[in-house]
C-alpha cells in the first residue's frame, strides 16, 4: 500500500477538465490551499483543469483558494450554502457577469446528501426547505403527519481536504473547527486526496482516535506547514 | 404615526436570554441572536452549539488571540470551555434535524400569525445565501424569534402572512420583539408582554395581523443595558 506522494501536483494531477470536487472548509477554516493552487497553477501552464464543479460551503473568500480558482476562470459550477460573504467578490462578480452557475443548498442538506453520497443512499426526505423556493419542483412526502422534501444524494469525482496528521494508511485526523465537511466529503468521492500537517512514516494514528478511515483516502501528501485561508484573507494575499 | 422606539436589539436579546433554562444546548442565529450569550442568567449553565461543528464554546478571545481554526458559524473567532466537542457537518445538523437541540434563536423579516418564518432574504436580487438557517428551524425543540417590532420603513414585521422568501413554515413559537414577548398558538399572536409605553391600540396598529389576549399580559421590563 502506497498512498503517499511527494507532491501536492503529483496528488492532484488525475483532476481533469469538468471533473466535480468536493473540497473542504468553512469560512476561513479548512480549505486545503495548497491541493487548491496546485490545480490553479496547472491550469495557468497547461489550460486544464477547467468547467470543473465544486462544492464546497462558500464560494471562495478573498483572493485564494476557491476564489483563486474562480477569479483564474477554470470553475464552471459551484454548489453551496453560503455564497455571500464580507471577503466573496471574486464570485459575486463572477455570478454578476453569468460567468459561473450557482447551485444554493441548505447547510444541512448539503452535509446530509454529501453523507448519503457516501453512504451509498440515492435519496433521503428532510423537513429542511419544505414551503421554501428551495424545494421548488423537489417531490414531498407526508411521514407521521409532517410533509418533508426529497433530496438526492451529492458525489464527487475527487474530494480534497485539509488534515492535520495522516499515517501512511491515509487514516486522518483535523484540527479543531477545520473539520468541518471534511470526513463526509472523503467518503463521497470517487477518489479522495488529503494534505496533511504531518504524515507518520513510522506507527500510525492511534485507533481510537481516528476520524478519516483510511478505507476513504486515497492519496495523502505532507503539506508540513500549510496556509489558513483566514489568515491569507486577512493579509488581503492574492494568488 | 411615529414607530415607538421601544426596546434597543441588545435589551431583546437580555429578554430572550432569561427564558432559555439551565442545562440547555442551544443555538444562536448570526447578529442580534449572539447577543443572548451575554446575558445569559447567572447560576445556569447553557452549552453552544455552532453549526460547523463546535459545541460547548465560550467568549471571543483578545484581540490578537485567535486561531482562526477555531470559529462560530459566522466566521469569528471563538474560545472552548471545558466539555466542548468538535465533530463534523453531518453530525451537526443531525444534532439541529434530529431534535436534540432545547432551543434556537433566529433573527427575522417577518414572522407570521401561523409561524412561519422569512429571514435569508429579502427579494430576488444579489447572491442569494442561506446558509443553516433552514435547518435550524425544523429540529430544535423550541425555536424563537427576536427581531425589532416594525422595520425600518414603518412595516410590520409580524404579518398575517410572509411576503418575503420563506425561511420555513410553522416553526416560531415565540418572537421577542422591541415592543412585546409573543406567543404563537393556533389562534394566531397572543400578546405575553407588553412594553409599558405604547398602548395596546399603538401595539396593534404597528402588528400585521390581530393580537389576541389569552390571559395575563405583563409589562415587559428589562434592564438599561447602557
Amino acid at each position: 500500500m502506497r498512498k503517499q506522494v511527494g507532491s501536492v501536483g503529483e496528488a492532484t494531477a488525475s483532476i481533469n477538465d469538468g471533473s466535480r470536487v468536493l473540497i473542504g472548509g468553512f469560512g476561513g477554516s479548512g480549505a486545503p490551499i495548497e491541493l487548491i493552487h496546485s490545480l490553479v497553477d496547472r491550469f495557468r501552464n497547461t489550460g486544464s483543469p477547467t468547467d470543473l464543479i465544486i462544492i464546497n460551503n462558500n464560494a471562495g473568500n478573498g483572493r485564494v483558494g476557491i476564489a483563486a480558482m474562480i477569479a483564474a476562470g477554470m470553475v464552471k459550477k459551484i454548489i453551496c450554502s453560503f455564497p455571500r460573504s464580507s471577503n466573496a467578490d471574486v464570485f459575486n462578480s463572477a455570478y454578476a457577469a453569468n460567468q459561473i452557475e450557482l447551485e444554493l443548498v441548505p447547510q444541512g442538506t448539503l452535509a446530509e446528501r454529501i453523507r448519503a453520497g457516501g453512504a451509498g443512499i440515492p435519496a433521503f426526505f428532510t423537513k429542511t426547505g419544505y414551503g421554501t423556493e428551495l424545494a421548488d419542483g423537489k417531490p414531498t412526502a407526508c411521514f407521521d403527519g409532517d410533509m418533508y422534501v426529497q433530496e438526492r444524494w451529492l458525489k464527487g469525482d475527487f474530494a480534497l481536504v485539509k488534515a492535520q496528521t495522516a499515517d501512511r494508511f491515509g487514516n486522518l485526523t483535523y484540527r479543531f473547527a477545520a473539520r468541518n465537511f471534511a470526513p463526509i466529503m472523503c467518503m463521497a468521492a470517487s477518489r479522495t486526496i488529503a494534505q496533511a500537517k504531518d504524515v507518520l512514516t513510522d506507527g500510525s494514528i492511534h485507533p481510537e482516535h481516528v476520524i478519516t478511515p483510511s478505507i476513504f483516502v486515497d492519496t495523502i501528501v505532507e503539506v508540513a506547514a500549510p496556509e489558513q485561508e483566514e489568515v491569507l484573507v486577512r493579509e488581503e494575499r492574492v494568488y | 404615526m411615529a414607530i415607538p422606539s421601544g426596546l434597543s436589539g441588545p435589551q431583546i436579546a437580555w429578554r430572550a436570554a432569561q427564558d432559555i433554562p439551565d442545562g440547555a444546548y442551544v443555538n444562536l442565529g448570526i447578529g442580534l441572536p449572539e447577543w443572548v450569550a451575554r446575558f445569559q442568567p447567572e447560576g445556569r449553565q447553557v452549552v453552544y452549539h455552532t453549526e460547523n461543528g463546535v459545541l460547548g464554546f465560550g467568549d471571543a478571545p483578545k484581540e490578537g488571540e485567535e486561531d482562526w481554526d477555531l470559529i462560530n458559524a459566522g466566521k469569528k473567532a471563538i474560545t472552548i470551555k471545558p466539555g466542548a466537542a468538535f465533530f463534523d457537518h453531518s453530525d451537526s445538523f443531525a444534532m439541529v434535524r434530529g431534535g436534540h437541540l432545547d432551543v434556537a434563536v433566529l433573527g427575522a423579516y417577518q414572522v407570521s400569525e401561523k409561524g412561519d418564518l422569512a429571514n435569508w432574504r429579502l427579494g430576488s436580487k444579489g447572491v442569494p445565501a442561506v446558509g443553516g438557517a433552514m435547518d435550524l428551524v425544523h429540529g430544535a425543540k423550541r425555536v424563537v424569534a427576536i427581531t425589532d417590532h416594525v422595520a425600518k420603513n414603518g412595516a410590520p414585521k409580524l404579518v398575517g402572512s410572509c411576503t418575503f422568501p420563506l425561511t420555513g413554515l410553522n416553526c416560531i413559537s415565540r418572537v421577542y420583539t422591541s415592543l412585546a414577548v409573543v406567543d404563537i398558538d393556533p389562534k394566531g399572536f397572543v400578546l405575553r408582554e407588553k412594553h409599558a409605553a405604547v398602548s395596546l391600540e399603538t401595539l396593534q396598529s404597528f402588528t400585521g395581523a390581530p393580537m389576541h389576549i389569552d390571559g395575563a399580559v405583563t409589562d415587559l421590563i428589562v434592564p438599561d443595558l447602557a
